[in-house]
């Protein structure tokens, strides 16, 4: 019968040597593996974690694994060669997130596992829109200055605008002609502040054409801007007393389809012959086949878009264009309420304020100061 | 003998038709030059890695497919061939159809490709903007299944991507709104992925101011002209460098219609001036 | 009350979208994306009142037999037959309420819907796309007339950029040396679009983004409610 002691003392002994060569061996690698990290991303909502690896190219295969709820380890991601960072945007803010690295060598004859783990953490703001946030303030600060100055009763001048001033006349024709007039809002959703500023043009035409008893035509290609473009039209009729003039008819949705809906807006043009056409909003490839359609009838047309790169398009072809900015200063220029005018000035300083940044920021990198630059990199 | 702007107009038009169609019929064969903003395009492709998850995002509709589908179709080529795996979504309700039919069109090339291991179409979602920074925090809740109904757990190639953050580049195919724009400010502004474009020659100018010092554009496509060179640089002749003919004579037609326009308001000036 | 309650919306979830783009901890983060979804859920609603004002304001046209009524006619059937292909036997790989159709894909090739859009919708929008080439060429013809020195400016502009960016354009110049490059069309035409276009492409833009802050804020402090279908 065995010793049962010196048994149980060699074996204590073997899991011991083996234990010290283990680590030993891990000590060499962890030499080739330099340094892991777990780093919360800074200046976020907590969602991410920052996984880096210092290795030695001897590692070909370096795999990442995440653990779960359940602490089973699943794959996350395989580190090219060369790659040494790894975001993981799927962790739950303030809780402590477990990692795995398994390195491998080309012939997967040796290989090193380091577990880490990490905590991300909820920041109150984001650093990296701290130049954002005070241009944001500097601009707002101004428009609310031009307003409360205009509150008390100082003249601001802004310049005409042909295209606005022309609104009147254009209804006017229609009128004579008894023709309706046309109105188009863009093809941009409700979401896009162009086609806000174009139902705030709609809303001055609608209460003109009720003055003058003209039809107004309003296709729309989505159907929320349908809603939104009944609304505003119904008021206008409402508020110069003549809520039955108002055709609900007149304002439909006609398709989501881009070039269904210019096919839709062609045939009204060709059908109705409008006297005046209205282009207001976001357009992009049909803004020329609207405009040459609008154009061969013979009607008045306006045009206003921020779409840059339209806008040579219907320069061509309208008889006046909103460049830009004018068509969001439309509203408050149409009201002629002295606060909203007050509020165009606010862009006027933000224009300088743009102005002057620019030309300093020319300077300084022309200098090889980087940091202004940098300062305004919003990231 | 005066004509009339009306007359001038339809003579103008059936000038270009004939011009149009006879290269069409009679190849002529010219070959472009490969402009910078498609080849930052094609390395971009490039340069990332074997089996990186990459978007294309369907932002067009059949009208638009001329000069956007041949562009779909060498992307996905290009990403199949370095073995990308491709995601399809669309923010325009067509865009679903027009990413089948550039996957059906090439899985005859690449009869090995599988469908939810190399590529999924996720189909459409309303939103624009909105739909894009939802996929910017989780990709599921705006996708819950494919365009095959298959949920998106369930889908392999989906199995490591839980928000935009996991795809190595976006690429928007769009003719209007939603498209380029708003994935330049949603996915490259708000969550750092790397965002390319094309898009429709006559939009294609107004794109090219992001392609800036903070890389909010990686590459631009700008209609059938980049087209054909992105198949160029694949060395493929596809059907963009098919109708690039076309497209070059009805440009020079262009030019010579504007000659016979100053040519006529010189005349008009001289009659004016001769009559006072 | 009637226009407060939209104004108080409007001013609160304005105040916190732009809270939420500098302050990324909760509840700022959450209740942006909670924004998202509501807007995303009512986008989705709103696809059904189009399809009823489409329906009301046609069918209204054939009923009373107003002017060219048959359009309305023909818009009301395709939607119709549209719908119901969808319905009933699917799109590509999904199945509708009678299965895929086989009997019919056998006839005509595919499903009627994929037929109906592949041979109807495509060919058609491609129709109403390609009219921008006629009118490009009608419009280049009227506007690049030279009448001073910024329209002979314009034009000469016109005509590298037109050249550059065909087939044909590098050809003509492909002869120039080395060291004069720059002029050779191609290159041009790249230095154009580059430089001086995106410079005003991007001078329009800033100015644009500048009113839109202007016109956000008049709408957030209920300054500008025009949009509302009233100004006062």
């Amino acid at each position: 019968m065995p010793n049962t002691e010196s048994f149980f003392y060699m074996k204590t002994n073997r899991i011991l040597y083996s234990i010290i060569l283990l680590s030993l061996l891990n000590v060499c690698k962890m030499n080739a593996v330099h340094d892991t990290m777990v780093l919360d991303v800074p200046w976020d909502n907590g969602t991410a974690l920052s996984i880096k690896i210092d290795y030695e190219p001897m590692w070909k295969h370096v795999i990442l694994e995440k653990a779960d709820s359940s602490g089973v380890f699943v794959p996350l991601s395989v580190f090219f060669e060369g790659q040494t960072e790894y975001i993981d945007s799927d962790v739950l803010a303030n809780a402590k997130q477990i990692y795995r690295i398994s390195a491998y060598t080309s012939d997967r004859k040796d290989s090193l596992i380091v577990v880490k783990g990490g905590v991300a953490t909820e920041q109150w703001f984001y650093m990296g829109k701290l130049s954002m946030l005070i241009l944001l303030v500097l601009i707002c600060t101004a428009i609310m200055y031009f307003i409360s100055l205009a509150r008390r009763g100082k003249a601001l001048f802004i310049r005409r605008i042909n295209g606005l001033d022309s609104m009147d006349e254009a209804v006017g024709r229609a009128t004579e002609k008894g023709k309706p007039i046309l109105f188009i809002p863009g093809i941009g959703d409700l979401d896009d502040i162009q086609t806000i500023a174009s139902l705030s043009i709609l809303s001055h035409l609608a209460q003109r054409s009720a003055e003058y008893n003209t039809d107004i035509i309003v296709p729309c290609k989505y159907s929320m801007v349908m809603s939104a473009a009944r609304e505003v039209v119904k008021e206008a009729y409402l508020k110069v007393g003549k809520p039955d003039a108002y055709k609900e008819q007149n304002i439909f949705y006609l398709t989501d389809d881009q070039f269904g809906y210019v096919a839709g807006i062609d045939g009204i043009m060709l059908r109705e012959q409008p006297a005046a056409n209205f282009f207001m909003g976001s357009f992009f490839a049909e803004s020329l086949i609207l405009a040459e359609t609008g154009f061969s009838t013979g009607a008045i047309q306006t045009a206003g878009t921020a779409q840059a790169h339209q806008l040579p398009f219907f320069i061509v072809s309208c008889d006046y264009t909103l460049i830009g900015e004018e068509l969001f200063a439309a509203s408050a220029y149409l009201s002629n309420d002295p606060q909203q005018i007050g509020s165009l000035k606010g862009h006027d300083f933000g224009k300088v304020m743009l102005i002057v940044l620019t030309i300093a920021g020319v300077i300084f990198e022309i200098l090889g100061l980087h940091g202004f630059k940098n300062f305004f990199t919003v990231g | 003998m005066k004509i009339d702007s009306q007359t001038e107009r339809r003579i103008i038009f059936i000038v270009l038709f004939i011009a149009v169609m006879l290269p069409l019929i009679f190849p002529i064969g010219w070959t472009s030059e490969v402009s910078p903003h498609v080849q930052m395009t094609y390395d971009m492709v490039d340069n990332t890695p074997e089996g990186s998850v990459v978007l294309l995002s369907f932002d067009y509709d059949p009208s638009t497919a001329t000069e956007l589908q041949p562009m779909a179709i060498s992307l996905i080529e290009h990403a199949w061939k370095n073995n990308q795996r491709v995601i399809a979504t669309a923010l325009w309700p067509m865009g679903v159809k027009m990413a089948d039919a550039a996957f059906q069109e090439l899985l005859l090339k690449y009869p090995s490709k599988e469908s939810g291991v190399d590529f999924v179409n996720l189909g459409y979602k309303t939103g624009g903007m909105v739909t894009i920074q939802a996929m910017g925090r989780d990709m599921k809740s705006v996708f819950p299944t494919d365009t095959k109904t298959i949920p998106y757990e369930d889908i392999p190639l989906l199995k490591t991507v839980r928000s935009l953050k996991d795809i190595q580049f976006v690429i928007s195919l769009s003719a209007g709104d939603p498209g380029i724009k708003q994935w330049i400010m949603g996915a490259h502004d708000m969550f750092g992925v790397k965002v390319a474009g094309g898009t429709t020659a006559v939009s294609a100018p107004g794109f090219l101011p992001y392609i800036n010092s903070q890389n909010q554009l990686y590459g631009l496509l700008g209609g059938l002209k980049a087209a054909s060179e992105y198949e160029q640089l694949l060395g493929i002749v596809g059907p963009a460098t098919v109708k690039m003919d076309s497209q070059s004579v009805a440009h020079v037609l262009i030019l010579v219609f504007i000659a016979i326009g100053n040519v006529k308001a010189y005349k008009k000036r001289n009659s004016k001036k001769e009559g006072k | 009350m009637k226009r407060t309650i939209p104004l108080l919306i409007t001013f609160i979830v304005g105040l916190i979208v732009i809270s939420s783009e500098f302050i990324p901890h909760r509840p700022f983060s959450m209740i942006n994306s909670t924004l998202e979804n509501w807007y995303l859920s009512i986008s989705g609603f709103a696809i059904v009142l189009g399809l009823l004002s489409l329906v009301q304001v046609n069918s209204s046209k054939v009923y009373h037999k107003a002017e060219n009524w048959q359009y309305s006619l023909a818009s009301l059937v395709s939607l119709v037959v549209i719908v119901i292909f969808g319905v009933l036997w699917g799109m590509e790989d999904q199945r509708g309420i009678l299965g895929n159709g086989e009997a019919i894909s056998a006839f005509i090739g595919k499903k009627p819907f994929d037929y109906l859009f592949d041979n109807g919708i495509t060919p058609l929008s491609s129709t109403m796309f390609s009219l921008l080439a006629f009118f490009i060429a009608s419009a280049a013809y009227r506007a690049f007339i030279i009448r001073s020195f910024e329209s002979n400016l314009l034009m000469i502009t016109a005509v590298i950029v037109i050249l550059g960016r065909t087939s044909f354009g590098p050809m003509l110049t492909s002869w120039l040396p080395k060291s004069l490059s720059f002029l050779h069309l191609p290159n041009l035409t790249d230095f154009i679009l580059t430089y001086p276009s995106s410079a005003a492409q991007r001078a329009i833009l800033m100015s644009a983004s500048l009113g839109i802050i202007g016109s956000s804020l008049r709408i957030i402090i209920g300054l500008e409610r025009s949009y509302l279908g009233s100004d006062e």
